[in-house]
């Protein structure tokens, strides 16, 4: 396998909480933070819920379906590690559940992302210890 | 007690600015520093208040070194990206206001062409704002500006028809006024719709010409009471208001219920303009941060220039050239004279309320001029200024 030279997710020591969406996605599992108190899902993931100020919460699986809200087309490569991949598109998918996440569509050139094309995601292995999720067309 | 009219901008002062240099962010900050306090009619010696730049990565202790300042009363480090100038000016005006520090030195700027180049994706010391970003957003080749505004600029354009063109539209009046304007990096470049629209895609729906310059270069702000800044040689330049605005969802853009707005800005404006009893029609220009074209773009509807969504039609409409409706970046703005993180845009509005510019240049007998600074994800200050 050619060396992996694109920027991995690092939780850093102050933010080791996020750590356990990262371990679902090597499970293949897309999980999302949502609070114990009031059933709020939030992401990306944080310690307080900002409606009931509760700090129990929990990973909560979620369908891994949504649509795509917005999108971005890179033509010109600012990290080396897509510097054979451009132009390619980065997505901000909005899931079903209401939050929404930054990710790539696997299927679908980039000249043809669309806003509101409804995706679902794909787990990709990109290293040995690591899994993106990204997101394919909903068939 | 209000901060209205209780402060001057006394002195400005900034380096050349340049795309490269052998000199280091400290020695730029140093020389615009000193640049600033002569131009006030103050010394080093008279500093009692240091507001530095987290984005440039200078610190307060540097300053009392270099500077030989023996009792310092009061520093701040600002930490909103481009909007930390603003947060600056504010801070400032509360220390002075309130007798904690009776003179205030404000400098921001940075190596972004020779150090901190975002186009290579080198941004310097990572800022802790950033790291949310750059742990859920980077792995998809999504961790620059371009893309978390790009992102937001096509919400805006999906949502209210928005085009390139217009985005354009503001770039090439900045260009315009830099080509005014002999220390701006694009002094001898004119630039016309059709370069822009032929411009290099950067990161989709961003052309090369909607980005700001990467520069080397660092301005500075001297600020003392408005009793002391009558005794000063240069006209005072009054903060008349300023209010800065903090949005939810600080971290990232994509969280945001509506990413297509500058939120901070539509915060802080209402207590800005009350602050200073003014309207949009008592501005005789206004200089808008411009990080990216889009960026003053959807500025404009936050401010209440025009409608939200309605950007598009306005800059067909309105001329924002000098002599016109409501002159922008009248020195070219961060897109054509230069980023030091927005200090410019501070410094070019009291050069024309002093009416000290190049004629050519010069906003007719100007009294108040609004400018506003706008960081990381949306975070903005809004300042109005008179002479």
């Amino acid at each position: 396998m050619a060396e992996y030279i694109k920027p991995l997710p690092k939780p850093l020591p102050e933010t080791m909480f996020t750590a356990g969406f990262w371990d679902a996605c090597r499970r293949h599992e897309l999980v999302i933070q949502r609070c114990k108190a009031c059933g709020k899902y939030r992401h990306y993931p944080q310690l307080m819920c900002p409606q009931c100020y509760s700090m129990e919460w929990e990973w909560s699986k979620v369908s891994g379906k949504g649509k795509v809200y917005t999108y971005v087309v890179t033509h010109r490569p600012f990290n080396p590690g897509w510097a054979n991949e451009v132009p390619y598109a980065s997505v901000t998918v909005e899931l079903d559940e209401g939050v929404r996440m930054v990710s790539n569509v696997i299927d679908v050139k980039p000249e043809d992302v669309e806003i509101g094309t409804p995706v679902e995601v794909e787990f990709v292995d990109v290293t040995e210890e690591v899994t993106l999720p990204m997101f394919k067309k909903a068939r | 007690m209000t901060l209205k009219d209780k402060c001057c901008i006394v002195g400005i002062g900034n380096t050349a600015y340049t795309r490269g240099t052998d000199k280091t962010t400290m020695q730029l900050h140093l020389e615009a520093a000193l640049k600033a306090l002569a131009d006030a009619g103050l010394k080093p010696s008279d500093v009692d208040a240091v507001i530095p730049n987290a984005v440039a990565g200078t610190i307060a202790e540097d300053f009392i070194l270099n500077l030989g300042i023996r009792d310092l009363h009061m520093t701040s480090t600002m930490h909103n990206g481009g909007a930390a100038i603003g947060s600056a000016v504010q801070s400032a005006c509360m220390a002075v206001a309130t007798g904690i520090a009776s003179c205030a030195l404000l400098v921001a700027g940075r190596r972004g062409y020779s150090a901190q180049r975002a186009s290579k994706g080198v941004t310097g010391s990572p800022l802790p704002v950033m790291n949310t970003a750059h742990e859920f957003e980077a792995p998809f080749g999504h961790g620059n500006v371009p893309m978390w505004f790009g992102s937001a600029c096509r919400r805006h354009m999906h949502l209210y028809g928005t085009k390139s063109e217009h985005l354009g539209r503001i770039a090439v009046t900045c260009r315009k006024h830099a080509n005014l304007n002999p220390q701006a990096l694009m002094y001898s470049k004119p630039m016309t719709l059709d370069d822009h629209q032929n411009s290099p895609i950067i990161v989709d729906p961003f052309h090369l010409l909607d980005a700001s310059l990467e520069t080397d270069g660092a301005g500075a702000l001297v600020i003392v009471s408005a009793e002391r800044a009558r005794d000063l040689p240069k006209t005072p330049v009054y903060v008349m208001g300023i209010a800065e605005g903090h949005p939810p969802c600080p971290t990232s853009i994509t969280q945001k219920e509506d990413m297509a707005d500058m939120e901070g800005l539509r915060l802080a404006k209402p207590r800005a303009f009350g602050m200073a009893e003014v309207d949009l029609k008592d501005f005789d220009f206004a200089e808008i941060y411009d990080g990216y074209s889009w960026i003053t773009a959807a500025s404009l509807e936050a401010l209440g220039f025009c409608g939200k969504g309605e950007v598009g039609p306005f800059v067909e409409s309105v001329s924002l050239e000098i002599g016109g409706n409501l002159p922008i970046n009248t020195h070219g703005g961060l897109l054509s004279e230069a980023h030091v993180s927005g200090v410019n845009h501070f410094i070019e509005a009291v050069r024309q309320l002093r009416r000290e510019v190049e004629p050519a240049r010069q906003v007719k007998d100007c009294e108040i001029g609004l400018v506003t600074s706008a960081g990381d994800f949306h975070e903005g200050v809004v300042a109005i200024l008179r002479r």
